[in-house]
């Protein structure tokens, strides 16, 4: 039969890290209590009969917080073999208090002390063979990072699990916290409990029943390997009011309430076994990791160390390197080529003289065919200065950022002519780009015109696209992972956690909005860690406002072709998200769905620990390759979709190919939903059916785009040609605040486990996207002239009437308690 | 009764007695926050509120609304 091993432990200890050491896994790691949100499985690297589940982290097995209750559940439910609870050596004695829990539910526990290093670096010692005495159970000094002792910890987990008996009695015999009153109240209570229930189990149900669990019933009726506990829920009722007389006595006796009292004797019994297990070296001396909390928390430099902060995660990832790599991933890898050394400037200067000269002769020679005069002729020259023939080209001044009008006359067109094109291999070593390989290889073979323009417009347009962003969340990513891994997140949330109380969102709200930025999927599920429901459900709802690293792609799109790459169009659509969290917070929390008082706020700050390249590098590639992953398999099927609904649609002679994109399949429905998005200035099937594609994924906003403006030459231009600026802006806050993509909906509607909580989620951030997008256009559109007042001018003045009334309206029906417990009691699984 | 937000930085107590009721005082108390533990407070954060607390050994920070909670002396 196969074992399980389970990993149980507290948060931040590193149980992940050694599930990694263990099953040869990649999963992910942080420096933050709470990276682990659901229990996760694997099979041990040497061993794959081993199964080993990886438990969130947890300080205690009580019914209060979700997490606690989904590893209870587990542990007592799926009954593994054996427990690996990992400790903290760097703080032993709040980490042995779960210890004390775990050693008592019947199951065999080996202990593992992880972070060895960090405790003889501090001139620590814990006497191990001592410790062990104490606890009942095997202990071994592991770590994981450095995958010291983790041989010897997986025979431990074996031995003692084949040898159950032995270890259980030993560890019943060891863990008595108990004072001699409590004990005997205990040994009442279990005298109590039916005889179908196992030895092993008794003690466990007794505190349970002593500490009148909320979820007792749950407890006793769980079903346990297949069959039914013996309990009824009548018959928990009868146990209860029976036990009644001896929980009462025993709170009298000490004056306390019994949860209290089993605590209190917890903590008692852990202080007495510390005192002889851990010598401290340096007790009270300050340590590094102190020092740099010193600065990075103090109170006047906080806030500006963590503007600081942002401001280069995001200024490194979006403006700099992010876009410097994105653009030789665009107009490089996936564009034309690229230089890999020598003179690009002189080599673009002269490409762009080669690039107006054919624009003034195509210009020049449409106006020609106009006038009946035919460029190829011998005369043609002659015959166009006596007609006195001029043309004239709209071009886009970069320096200027506006667009230029040129006039072409016979003398300007001859000059043209004489404009060669440049061979940039002339100008260093030009590697050529993907397209044009993939465009030369598909002539050399003669391939069909349907499949070089499938491979072309369709595949390389739409996943080069997307790829081509790939470096610029690389660089994002890098910075995230080193955010986490330092310890650095848990402080921001310490110093946000006020401003963010204003908005009726928790501190710990922000973290799950930090991860947002890289991938919203992560993100809504670090919700988790937050206690109370109704900021779990906020945080959950809003998380998604945020810019996640695939809208990227959308924002550099935008500043890119229409904005002509201004600087604060990626700043403001950030500022957009936050903004919108924020005033969601404040509206939301005075609706009747919100009210409530604010939750509890206790979070451990861990250590800072310094990062280490692989596990960074590690945590950078995991999220990249999902992202690589999607632009191979959901994006490159969209992408074909799009091409295909794109290029083919009914005419008049049936179905086929059209020449004219706006005959197509996507056209007729995009044009169904268009008028939806009318007011919003963007009513054009294109950007309806591009909005469409963005629920797959947003990055596939890009890629559609790109193929449905692709087939006029620079689709930057066609695209810029097509929007209005108001209208351009609004489409992009559209796109970001709207509903996610399915892979976030599916973490939203996981999170809620409410089908009506997740539909409300959805409808109101589309809702939300709609109404700004709406302002955006009719307002901005209104001030620069690109709207004239329409009756939507009014619908848009009267909702955001409302908005800001319910923004600054007085919040209703706030109790007076500061904390009550059925706000944090969590919901079952 | 004094209580754990009254308290200045710098200053070490011991905690009397817990009120408060059910979830967020078995929060407490599983943090390591029982009664005779001393608790040191480290800092507030910049804007006032939550407080940093050394306790058994590692960092903590609650509001100061669950720090009212905590009778100290």
């Amino acid at each position: 039969m196969a074992t399980t091993i389970a990993l149980a432990g507290n948060p931040n200890t590193g149980k992940t890290t050694l599930f990694n050491a263990l099953t040869g896994t990649n999963r992910f790691v942080g420096n933050w209590p709470g990276v682990t949100v659901e229990k996760k499985q694997g099979r041990l690297k040497n061993d794959r009969n081993v199964q080993v589940v990886d438990l969130p982290g947890i300080y205690s097995l009580s019914p209060y917080t979700l997490e606690e209750v989904i590893a209870r559940n587990y542990l007592l439910m799926e009954q593994p073999d054996v427990i690996i609870n990992i400790v903290d050596g760097s703080n032993l004695e709040r980490n042995l208090y779960l210890t004390t829990q775990l050693l008592e539910i019947g199951i065999p526990v080996v202990t593992a002390i992880n972070m060895m290093d960090t405790v003889r670096k501090n001139g620590d010692k814990i006497t191990v063979t001592e410790l062990e005495k104490q606890l009942g159970c095997k202990v071994i000094e592991i770590s994981a990072l450095k995958n010291e002792g983790i041989d010897e910890l997986v025979r431990a987990a074996i031995s003692a699990q084949a040898d159950k008996h032995s270890s259980l009695k030993r560890q019943a015999g060891a863990n008595r916290y108990a004072s001699k009153e409590l004990e005997s109240s205990l040994c009442g209570i279990e005298a109590l409990l039916p005889t179908g229930i196992a030895a092993e189990r008794r003690r466990f149900l007794a505190v349970k029943v002593f500490e009148r669990d909320e979820k007792l019933e749950e407890l006793l009726t769980l079903k346990t390997d297949g069959k039914a506990e013996a309990v009824s829920a009548p018959a928990v009722a009868g146990l209860q009011e029976s036990a009644s007389p001896i929980i009462e006595a025993a709170e009298k006796a000490s004056d306390d309430d019994s949860e209290s009292i089993i605590i209190n004797a917890r903590y008692g019994h852990i202080s007495d076994i510390i005192g002889g297990v851990l010598t401290q070296k340096n007790a009270g001396k300050e340590s590094t990791s102190d020092k740099i909390d010193k600065v990075v928390t103090n109170r006047i430099l906080a806030l500006p160390i963590f503007a600081v902060v942002m401001f280069l995660v995001y200024f490194l990832a979006v403006t700099t390197v992010g876009s410097i790599v994105t653009d030789w991933a665009n107009d490089g890898v996936f564009g034309d080529g690229w230089f890999l050394t020598g003179e690009p400037e002189e080599y673009s200067e002269v490409a762009g003289e080669f690039e107006e000269a054919s624009m003034a002769i195509e210009a020049y020679e449409a106006a020609a065919a106009e006038d009946g005069l035919d460029p190829e002729s011998a005369g043609f020259t002659e015959d166009a200065i006596d007609a006195n023939l001029t043309a004239s080209y709209e071009t886009y001044d970069d320096e200027a950022g506006t667009n230029e009008i040129i006039e072409v006359d016979a003398a300007a067109y001859e000059e043209a002519l004489a404009v060669e094109e440049p061979n940039p291999s002339d100008y260093g070593i030009w590697i050529v780009g993907v397209p044009v390989l993939i465009g030369g290889l598909l002539e050399a073979i003669a391939a069909a015109d349907w499949v070089q323009g499938l491979v072309l417009d369709g595949i390389v347009a739409g996943v080069g696209a997307v790829l081509g962003f790939v470096p610029q969340m690389l660089v994002l990513f890098l910075l995230l992972a080193l955010l986490e891994q330092c310890g650095y997140m848990a402080r921001i949330a310490f110093i946000l956690d006020r401003v963010f109380r204003r908005f009726g969102l928790s501190g710990k709200s922000f973290i799950p909005i930090l991860i947002g930025t890289g991938c919203g999927v992560p993100g809504i599920m670090a919700s988790r860690t937050i206690e109370n429901q109704n900021d779990r459900r906020m945080t959950v709802m809003t998380t998604t406002f945020i810019p996640c690293g695939a809208k990227l792609p959308v924002i550099a799109l935008f500043a890119g072709a229409i904005f002509a790459g201004a600087w604060w169009v990626a700043p403001s659509a950030y500022f957009l998200g936050i903004a919108t969290i924020l005033c969601t917070g404040i509206v939301l929390k005075k609706t009747r769905f919100f009210t409530g008082d604010a939750a509890p706020f206790l979070m451990e700050l861990p250590a800072y620990h310094l990062p280490t390249a692989p596990m960074v590098l590690r945590s950078m590639w995991e999220r990249a390759r999902s992202f690589i992953k999607r632009a191979g398999t959901i994006i490159l099927l969209a992408a074909i979709i799009v091409w295909f609904i794109s290029g083919y649609g009914f005419t008049d002679g049936g179905f086929g190919a059209v020449e004219d994109s706006a005959n197509s399949i996507l056209a007729v429905l995009g044009s169904g939903i268009a008028w939806i998005f009318a007011p919003l200035g963007f009513g054009t099937w294109e950007a309806a059916a591009a909005s469409v594609t963005g629920l797959i994924a947003k990055e596939n906003l890009v890629s559609t785009f790109s193929i449905l403006y692709g087939s006029e030459g620079s689709w930057y231009t066609a695209m810029q040609m097509s929007f209005g600026l108001a209208a351009a802006y609004a489409l992009m806050a559209f796109n970001l605040l709207c509903a996610p993509c399915f892979a976030a909906m599916g973490a939203i509607r996981r999170e809620m486990n409410n089908p009506r909580w997740t539909a409300a989620a959805i409808a109101y951030q589309c809702g939300v996207a709609w109404l700004v997008a709406l302002w955006i256009y009719q307002f901005a559109g209104l001030l620069i002239g690109e709207v004239a007042v329409n009756p939507f001018t009014f619908i848009a003045l009267a909702t955001f009437a409302a908005f800001i009334y319910l923004l600054v309206r007085p919040a209703k029906n706030r109790s007076k308690s500061t904390v009550s417990a059925g706000n944090v009691a969590a919901e079952t699984v | 009764m004094k209580t754990l937000d009254t308290v200045k930085t710098g200053e070490t107590v011991s905690v009397s007695k817990l009120s408060g009721d059910g979830a967020i005082k078995r929060r407490l108390m599983d943090m390591g926050i029982t009664k005779g533990t001393s608790i040191f407070v480290r800092k507030l954060a910049p804007l006032g509120d939550p407080v940093e607390v050394t306790v058994r050994g590692y960092e903590l920070s609650l509001r100061r609304a669950e720090a009212k909670l905590i009778q100290v002396a």
